[in-house]
């Protein structure tokens, strides 16, 4: 029996005296797309934040393949091979796409220390930099300014930058927000073709209810910091207390 | 550099060859203030490393470039070895305290690490200011002669200004160059990348400390360097070299031609050696000036004289 | 004994002088965000004010104490109007750099209208000589230093807990946008704001004016010892600047005294710790 990918055991977090993550508990299974549901203070984001190592849990330990990360740097989990995007995009403004990229390949191939050869000058790394970009449609704009971008363009690049660090989990904190419906629809087929292509396992946190019922294989839905259910989207739709808490009051 | 790439060579082709020939177009006093030039224009640039490519804004480089002169004098006054070694010995010794000083310091940011590499700045300047056995004290190392580059060299006598000046025209420029090859390397955009978002860096698998004390320590070795002409070029290290004041001066260099460019704090050292120049001619309170046209560049010009250059270019980035 | 009652007393007029001083630099840190190099110059330039009033206008001392700070205040408002507040949504490195050039234009105007020689300011009568208290002999202007420094504590505390003013200010420096949002004049407190931290400083110049000699660096030395007390006492807290002053008063009062030679690295020592251990200040949150 292997292991999950990625394992969370009886995850608590105490911000001051107010508990934002109460014992939570799930796995995320090697190729199964995964969604985290939830209103908003449910814990999502500081689920998400404990999991990519940029908050150390109070309580509880979280594994990688089996392997212990609790508590680890960030740059050492995004090494280990778990790689997020964040609520409000996190990117390198004042760089160009293609440098975006390329920052994510040589942090992942560990090639920092190289301080001679001219990054211009690299082509294997330029190929490899618009190879991702090519992933995401976003080649025909490498040498933008990342900062000039449209929103929607900005988010897909931050994912850019995630999976050239060649994750094998992925961290989607809330992908679609702010998008128009047109960029939505596009970055939901993005994530179901790379998925399809064994890209990366994609645990994804959502508002909106299409995208996650039409994406999810498996659901986890979280109230007030801790589980409320889990299943596939056709058991979460029919559950009583995920309607009564998170879908609105239903007359039944 | 992106935006002009047949005018930049071009020009500064025609400005190392009007240094080159320096010596016989210009008077014995162009020499001079063009050694001060080229020697504060590489101070300025290797703190440029840690401020325009890494985003730190240190308030305390003068310690390693005050320790690169005050090892130079030493070494000079005391040993006598041949002066390509005291040009190892400066920025080596500057390297090692940055590291040691830059281990503390790159645990902050924003303010709070400006603030202590001041404080450490400050503790550096008493230290040397204060072990008069050592360091003399407020009097400084003098009473040194300048050795020869290499021994056995006849034809260069560094006694001579202008062969001095060739000396500081080659470290300078091939300094410049490494430093320049550093900023375009993958260790450069890393820095560059922990300069725009370090937590994004972060996340990307870069371990965001140890590229922060790399870029203080080469830029401490650096400046190391600029001290070390410095200082016999003077014939005297004194304590006002390691002073918060003498930190200062990079930082507006820099920010008077432009951090976003590498070039930038080398124009920016040559206007502002040149302005001094000017202005003492005229009057005692030359900073008063200064002040003025910093308030200016500050209120209408914040990204230095070579954003004039650049304002055609649409695209921004370095 | 007496020799600790008077590095002790030594550590209060330092201190105090130090706390007014410094309080104006964190204030207008914590309201406006900006670190203001120029704060030393400013402290300065209230020294000189005392010395020209006394001298050219025949003011008496009481009378330069109360109009030197003033007329630094009007300065500080006009050069707030003009550039500072240009600055405030740039990069903090704009700030300072903006306030370093102040520091600049002021330092050599100063020597300009003064010259570079020294001068003393005496003080005035009632205040001269010395006076016995426990155990030991001091100058009365100290006691007064000591005394006024207090008053001066008291009174800013009150203004910004008491007062209408005092709250929207505190409100202002919590959340900018929010303050405007219900109807704070925003811009104009932040002018009043850097007035006030101006007039702190040269308040803190003038009362100084008798007991230090006036010189061109007075200013220079004065701006390192505000950083630290600031960075020891939290940027931003005033009770924190009344903490840093006092420990760094006591590092002078007693240093200078016992180890002269470290006297003169210990506020940076001090500074090194604070920032390293506790980055927010012995005051701060957090």
């Amino acid at each position: 029996m292997t292991a999950p990918l990625l394992e969370a055991r009886a995850i608590r977090h105490f911000f001051g005296a107010f508990l934002a993550v109460d014992g939570v508990s799930l796995t995320v299974r090697e190729g199964e797309l995964t969604a985290l549901i939830g209103a908003n203070g449910a814990g999502k984001t500081t689920f998400y934040n404990i999991v990519s190592g940029r908050l150390t849990p109070t309580e509880g330990r979280v594994l990688l393949r089996g392997r212990d990360i609790t508590g680890r740097p960030p740059h050492r989990i995004t090494r280990m091979g778990i790689g997020r995007s964040f609520q409000i995009t996190n990117i390198f403004a004042d760089l160009s796409v293609l440098e975006n990229v390329q920052v994510a390949l040589v942090g992942h191939a560990g090639a920092g220390l190289r301080l001679w050869r001219a990054v211009a000058r690299d082509q294997p790394l330029r190929r490899r930099a618009l190879a991702v970009l090519g992933r995401l449609r976003l080649d025909h704009l490498a040498e933008e300014h990342a900062g000039a971008l449209s929103h929607g363009d900005k988010r897909l690049l931050e994912l850019a930058v995630v999976l050239a660090s060649a994750p094998s989990l992925v961290l989607l904190d809330e992908p679609t927000a702010g998008m128009t419906p047109e960029e939505t629809r596009a970055v939901v087929a993005l994530i179901r073709e790379l998925a399809a292509d064994g890209e990366a396992t994609f645990f994804l946190t959502e508002h909106d209810m299409d995208v996650v019922f039409g994406l999810a294989q498996r659901v986890f839905v979280m109230h007030r910091g801790r589980l409320l259910a889990e299943g596939t989207p056709e058991d979460i739709r029919a559950n009583p207390e995920v309607r009564a808490a998170y879908l609105g009051e239903e007359v039944t | 550099m992106k935006g002009r790439p047949v005018l930049v060579p071009a020009v500064l082709l025609l400005v190392l060859a009007g240094l080159v020939a320096l010596p016989w177009w210009g008077s014995y006093f162009a020499l001079f203030l063009a050694t001060e030039m080229l020697i504060l224009g590489l101070f300025a640039a290797s703190f440029n490393l840690l401020f325009g490519y890494t985003g730190l804004l240190s308030f305390g480089q003068a310690a390693y470039f005050g320790t690169g002169a005050y090892v130079a004098a030493l070494l000079l006054r005391d040993i006598g070895p041949d002066f390509v070694w005291v040009l190892v010995a400066g920025p080596v010794a500057a390297a090692l305290l940055a590291a040691v000083i830059g281990w503390f310091c790159v645990r902050l940011t924003e303010v709070y690490f400006a603030m202590l590499t001041l404080a450490f700045g400050m503790m550096v300047y008493a230290v040397y200011h204060q072990w008069r056995g050592l360091t003399g004290g407020s009097d400084g190392v003098a009473g040194f002669s300048i050795t020869p580059l290499v021994s056995g060299l006849e034809a260069v006598n560094l006694a001579n200004p202008m062969h001095y000046y060739f000396l500081t025209l080659a470290v300078v420029v091939a300094s410049g160059y490494v430093l320049y090859r550093i900023t375009t390397s993958p260790f450069g955009l890393i820095l560059k990348s922990i300069r725009e978002n370090a937590e994004r860096a972060a996340f990307a698998g870069i371990p965001v400390r140890p590229y922060r004390l790399l870029a203080f320590t080469i830029a401490g070795f650096f400046a190391g360097v600029a001290g070390a002409l410095f200082g016999p070029f003077n014939r005297i290290a004194v304590p006002e070299m390691v002073h918060w004041t003498m930190s200062a001066e990079p930082v507006l260099m820099t920010i008077l031609g432009g951090s976003h460019n590498f070039l930038g704090p080398f124009l920016g050292a040559a206007v502002f050696l040149g302005l001094r120049t000017w202005l003492t001619s005229y009057t005692d309170q030359w900073m008063f000036f200064l002040g003025l046209i910093l308030l200016f560049l500050v209120l209408f010009l914040p990204r230095g004289l070579l954003s004039l250059a650049e304002w055609r270019t649409r695209r921004r980035g370095r | 004994m007496s020799s600790f009652i008077a590095a002790l007393l030594n550590s209060l007029d330092i201190g105090m002088l130090l706390f007014v001083i410094a309080s104006g630099l964190t204030i207008i840190f914590g309201v406006l965000g900006v670190l203001n190099f120029a704060h030393g110059a400013l402290y300065m330039l209230g020294a000189y004010l005392v010395l020209t009033a006394m001298r050219h206008a025949a003011l008496p001392f009481w009378a330069a104490v109360l109009v030197a700070p003033l007329l630094v205040a009007v300065f500080a408002a006009v050069v707030e109007r003009l550039a500072v507040s240009r600055v405030y949504r740039r990069h903090i490195t704009q700030s300072l750099l903006l306030t370093f050039a102040l520091l600049l234009i002021l330092d050599d105007a100063v020597r300009m209208i003064w010259g570079s020689g020294y001068h003393v300011v005496d003080p005035p009568a009632l205040l001269r000589g010395t006076v016995q208290a426990f155990g030991v002999i001091y100058p009365r202007y100290s006691f007064f230093v000591i005394a006024a420094g207090a008053v001066i504590g008291v009174g800013i505390w009150l203004l910004f807990t008491r007062t209408r003013l005092g709250r929207r200010v505190r409100a202002a420096a919590v959340d900018r946008d929010m303050a405007l949002a219900v109807g704070i004049d925003v811009p104009r407190l932040y002018t009043l704001v850097f007035a006030f931290g101006a007039w702190l400083a040269a308040l803190g110049g003038a009362l100084a004016a008798p007991m230090r000699t006036l010189g061109p660096a007075m200013g220079e030395r004065i701006i390192i010892e505000s950083f630290v007390v600031v960075v020891i006492g939290g940027l931003g807290s005033f009770p924190g600047a009344l903490v840093g002053a006092l420990i760094l008063g006591l590092i002078h009062g007693f240093g200078a005294r016992w180890v002269p030679e470290l006297d003169i690295v210990l506020p940076y020592v001090g500074m090194a710790l604070v920032l390293l251990l506790r980055p927010q200040g012995l005051g701060g949150r957090g």
